[in-house]
């Protein structure tokens, strides 16, 4: 172990007082001169130390749903946190320090909220009233198993649904830990997709055979061009260090733009050119750049003759008629629409000649990177969308080559994984997708795969066989507040006659969990052993140690469940005798297998996380790209289908075309809806929480307030001045904030950040921009995702 | 050689993320209504519609602002205790035990810097994190920067290193206070005084 390594180490791991600060101090001062910068890690801890005498820094992580995961380093005294700093690693291209954005840095202040749930509660008015009764664990514990045990016999698994949540942060605490307990008791119904990625994650594998066509990021170092399509990863941090890589990009030469309706962070701090457009049109966008690139032979026809399917007539699979194919869509040969930029222009309201500008850098400032956002797939047509955006990069010829990008979901190829509490299998099959949940309540029985794309059904059976009747919700908000539709979803909540039990674990009283009828107070990922991974990009593990008691009478969502478990007989089979602590060495246990290099569990927890990348730059796509006869994707023919044969067979070409379409929007920009509802709705991921998460917490409201942020035209129009009270509404709901006035959306768009806790007056009217009172419960047609940012709205002053 | 300690902000990948404002609060437990860091967001341009599109020169940068621990301190100047004194090193730093509340050195900040806390009745403001960089760390905000915009040195290193640009707008001229704190410019970046764009998130600062 290196000097540094110790230092660091002893530090971490021990309670400095200020002497024994001065002892260290004198053998740093000492070497400090000939040793450099090495030395600002050791030294970078000795001051935590210091600033407060007998304060501890431990290493831990930010765990919340969001794209990243990032180090917090916690600084405890007698038994309190009372500070929170930021990784001090220097950075590496492989490995840049994981510095935590403003929630991870606002934790303390959660993690002490004066609101935080301190004891079981349980309804004593109706539901959703939110008054509640204190009782203990023990009655807690026994009537929530009693209940789950209860509705189990009346009406079997089926009739007990686990609510999707995200929120939970390590492998002890949220929903892993109650769909194990579930399994073991002959399971529950589940969902299938989810609320971020349900449309990219559906469509993309019509085109390349497989989600996984994305390359590592310092790939991006050797673009051109990126076109960040509705990406706005400073703001949604898609992967800690992701906007840090295009910097690096940038610092490369390489030239970015930003296409979205809003100047975002993104496009403020990551771009060169901001194009805005209409929320919803970004296909008819595509489209156009396409006829530039396609008339202006600025496509690349070797390479679509040889990898790719559907691009012109001579190359449509077999049985389809000539003038299917991509191309005539494009020139319009058979519809006599070419989807021009005059076309595009009159659709998205961005000026032709910007669009012929950016169809050329596209196509010429090669290798670039198209990098699809998600906020686009959140939408009615979600799926034809990311099929028009991987159709650019597969006609400039940008698939498997360095400094390209394929697009889609792009994932890159999974590294190595930890082992984790496994939730076991669930013995009832049949799924939902997730955006169909609040059905569950009221019309179970009646969902079909057809028409709201049930799975799972046995041989004969032609329904579900149950309405839901207990809900579980554990760290989340999918209930409610992250749903569409809130009024309607909580009227079914509301309704005692459907759901008979709803349990929620929370640490806090969320907009959720007011329509509980019993609330486990869970402690937060500061208050118990785990440990987190990324999701995206290389392999990060992080340690998550505990680093101070569980507040108040708060449990981890783990030792909750086991203790249900034993009331229900299964608490051996749960736990299997397995601590917390020992979770997570099982967890080291399974990483150390996968990687070689992954470090003993005293050195793991020593750093706090272990950063792993691929050794270069590694494309999914590049095996395809040297030799596609040997490497063949696996789509039905192999190669690259800009036109796919299996979503033509579905026979929905107004709903589901064969190839990457514009598709007019319900409630977008033509929707002759807009005579009534003229404002098109905009939602984004706000820096103050990650989903619903510390919306409540007050250091984020100052910083990043709650508004309506309404542009400059548009609010003359209206009379509305920066911070007047507004009143934005549509027939499913009505809201009264403050405005924004801002230059910085296009005209006709207003945006209501995501992830607002719903806070309903005595009329019904909501008081903090929850924007799911405002969004529709339709599904999109292929993923039956959930169109969310597709809305129309009005507003006036109040 | 230059004793002066001073921050370099890159308004050119600043993405406005507040991680800075945050840490600050968190460091010093600060109060709400305390923001002894604060970023400004510069808005400016107009739109016009043409035809069907509508074409814009809209633009946004933001200006993550702190003490700027200035070589000439007007707060220093007007302070009637003595308690706005400047360390050896530059840094610009309130004796609480000496501090009267007056809130002169309020009025006179041409950047907001100090800001009066009313539960103490005391004036506070960013003290450089001078009891982290005293031992060898970086200032809270610094380290927290996920876009690494953020920097600190000697202010000789900070302008060899970064250019002399101190007065973008929103800010003021700097000939006021001598600021020591530098900025890259982002590429919208205008001069102190213009009037091309207006702070945009004034309830935010």
């Amino acid at each position: 172990m290196s000097k540094d390594d110790l230092l660091t180490k002893t530090l971490k791991d021990t309670v400095l007082t200020r002497r024994s600060f001065l002892k260290w101090s004198g053998v740093l001062g000492g070497t400090a001169a000939l040793a450099g910068g090495g030395l600002k890690f050791g030294l970078k801890a000795i001051e935590r130390a210091t600033a407060q005498p007998a304060e501890k820094a431990i290493a831990t992580g930010c765990a919340h749903n969001c794209g990243g995961r990032c180090q917090l380093i916690t600084h405890v005294k007698d038994g309190v946190i009372v500070r929170i700093s930021s990784d001090p690693s220097e950075d590496t291209l492989e490995a840049p320090a994981l510095r935590a954005c403003v929630r991870g840095h606002a934790y303390r202040r959660r993690v002490y909220y004066p609101t935080r749930l301190q004891y079981p509660l349980k309804r004593t008015g109706k539901r959703g009233e939110g008054k509640f009764e204190r009782i203990s664990w023990d009655d807690a514990i026994s009537i929530a198993a009693s209940q789950i045990q209860s509705v189990k016999d009346k009406y079997g698994n089926a009739a007990i649904h686990l609510v999707a949540g995200s929120a939970g942060g390590s492998q002890t605490l949220g929903i892993g830990t109650a769909a194990r307990l579930l399994n073991l008791i002959g399971g529950y119904i589940d969902t299938y997709n989810n609320y971020s990625w349900a449309c990219i994650q559906k469509a993309t594998p019509y085109v390349y055979g497989t989600q996984t066509c994305g390359a590592t990021r310092n790939d991006w170092l050797k673009s051109k061009y990126i076109l960040m399509w509705g990406w706005n990863p400073a703001e949604m941090i898609d992967g800690t260090n992701t906007m840090w890589y295009v910097k690096q990009a940038r610092l490369q030469g390489a030239k970015t733009v930003v296409i979205d309706p809003r100047l975002s962070m993104s496009a403020v701090g990551l771009a060169d050119q901001w194009i805005p457009l209409y929320p919803g049109t970004d296909a008819a966008l595509m489209s156009s750049m396409a006829y530039v690139i396609i008339s202006e032979n600025l496509h690349d026809q070797e390479f679509l003759d040889k990898y790719v399917v559907g691009f012109d007539d001579d190359h449509l699979p077999e049985g389809v008629l000539a003038g299917n194919s991509y191309k005539s869509y494009i020139l319009g040969t058979k519809d006599g629409v070419p989807k021009t930029p005059q076309w595009a222009e009159a659709i998205t309201g961005v000026p032709a000649e910007t669009i012929v500008q950016l169809a050329r850098d596209y196509a010429m400032l090669k290798p670039s990177v198209l990098y699809q956002g998600y906020g686009m797939q959140r939408r009615a047509y979600g799926e034809s969308t990311v099929i028009s955006g991987i159709s650019l990069a597969v006609i400039t010829g940008n698939v498997g080559i360095p400094g390209g990008w394929a697009s889609g979901m792009a994932f890159e190829p999974v590294g190595p994984q930890g082992g984790g509490l496994s939730t076991g299998n669930n013995p009832v099959t049949y799924k939902v997708p997730r955006y169909k949940w609040p059905d569950l309540m009221y019309r179970a029985t009646e969902m079909t795969p057809e028409e709201d794309g049930v799975v799972g059904l046995g041989p004969g059976e032609k329904h579900l066989p149950t309405n839901v009747k207990l809900l579980w919700q554990v760290a989340g908000q999918s209930m409610l507040n992250q749903h569409g539709d809130i009024n309607f979803v909580a009227s079914k909540l509301a309704d005692e006659s459907l759901v008979e039990f709803i349990l929620v674990n929370e640490q806090f009283m969320t907009p959720s969990s007011k329509y509980a009828d019993l609330i486990l107070p869970a402690c937060t990922w500061m208050e118990t052993s785990g440990v987190t991974k990324n999701w995206k990009y290389g392999a990060t593990f992080i340690n998550m140690p505990k680093v101070i008691e569980p507040l108040y009478e708060s449990k981890p969502d783990y030792e909750i469940c086991a203790e249900i478990a034993n009331k229900l007989g299964v608490e051996q089979d749960y736990t299997q005798g397995k601590t917390a602590d020992d979770l997570v060495q099982d967890w080291v246990a399974v990483a150390q297998k996968a990687d070689p290099n992954f470090p003993s569990y005293e050195e793991f927890a020593s750093k706090g996380y272990y950063q792993w990348q691929f050794p270069d730059i590694h494309d999914s796509m590049a095996d395809f790209r040297a030799d596609p006869v040997a490497n063949p994707l696996q789509t039905p023919s192999g190669k690259i289908e800009l036109f796919s044969k299996t979503l033509w067979d579905m026979g929905k070409p107004d709903s589901i075309p064969a190839i990457g379409k514009y598709i007019p929007e319900w409630e977008g920009v033509s929707d002759p809806m807009r005579s009534k509802y003229p404002l098109l709705g905009l939602t984004h991921h706000y820096m103050r929480h990650s989903h619903s998460t510390e919306d409540n917490i007050d250091w984020n409201e100052e910083a990043w307030p709650q508004r309506a942020f309404i542009n400059n035209l548009d609010a003359e129009a209206r009379g509305i001045k920066d911070g007047d009270m507004v009143r934005v509404y549509n027939d499913r709901g009505e809201m009264i904030l403050p405005a924004r006035v801002t230059k910085r959306n296009m005209p006709g768009v207003i945006d209501i950040p995501s992830g607002g806790w719903w806070d309903p007056d005595q009329n019904g009217i909501d008081r903090h921009g929850a924007v799911n009172i405002l969004t529709s419960l339709r599904v999109t047609p292929l993923a039956f995702g959930n169109p969310q940012g597709t809305f129309l709205v009005e507003v006036e002053k109040v | 050689m230059s004793s002066q300690l001073a921050f370099h902000v890159d308004l050119s990948s600043c993405t406005g993320c507040k991680a800075c404002q945050m840490a600050c609060i968190d460091k010093n437990d600060l109060e709400l209504g305390q923001r002894w860091r604060r970023v400004y967001e510069f808005t400016g341009g107009d739109w016009v519609k043409m035809g069907n599109a509508y074409i814009n020169s809209v633009f946004t940068y933001f200006t993550s602002v702190s003490c700027q621990h200035c070589e000439d301190p007007i707060c220093v100047n007007v302070c009637p205790s003595g308690a706005m004194h400047k360390r050896e090193d530059g840094i610009v730093l309130v004796d609480t035990q000496k501090c009267l509340g007056c809130r002169y050195c309020e009025w006179a900040c041409p950047y907001g810097s100090p800001q009066y806390n009313p539960t103490l009745g005391k004036m506070g403001k960013c003290n450089f994190c001078y009891d982290l960089i005293d031992a060898g760390g970086k200032p809270a905000c610094v380290e927290a920067c996920p876009m690494r915009a953020l920097d600190f040195g000697p202010l000789d290193e900070m302008v060899a290193r970064y250019g002399d640009l101190r007065d973008p707008a929103p800010l003021p001229i700097s000939s006021i206070t001598h600021p020591s704190v530098i900025f890259t410019p982002h590429r919208n970046t205008y001069p102190a005084g213009s009037n091309e764009g207006q702070i945009a998130n004034k309830e935010e600062v």
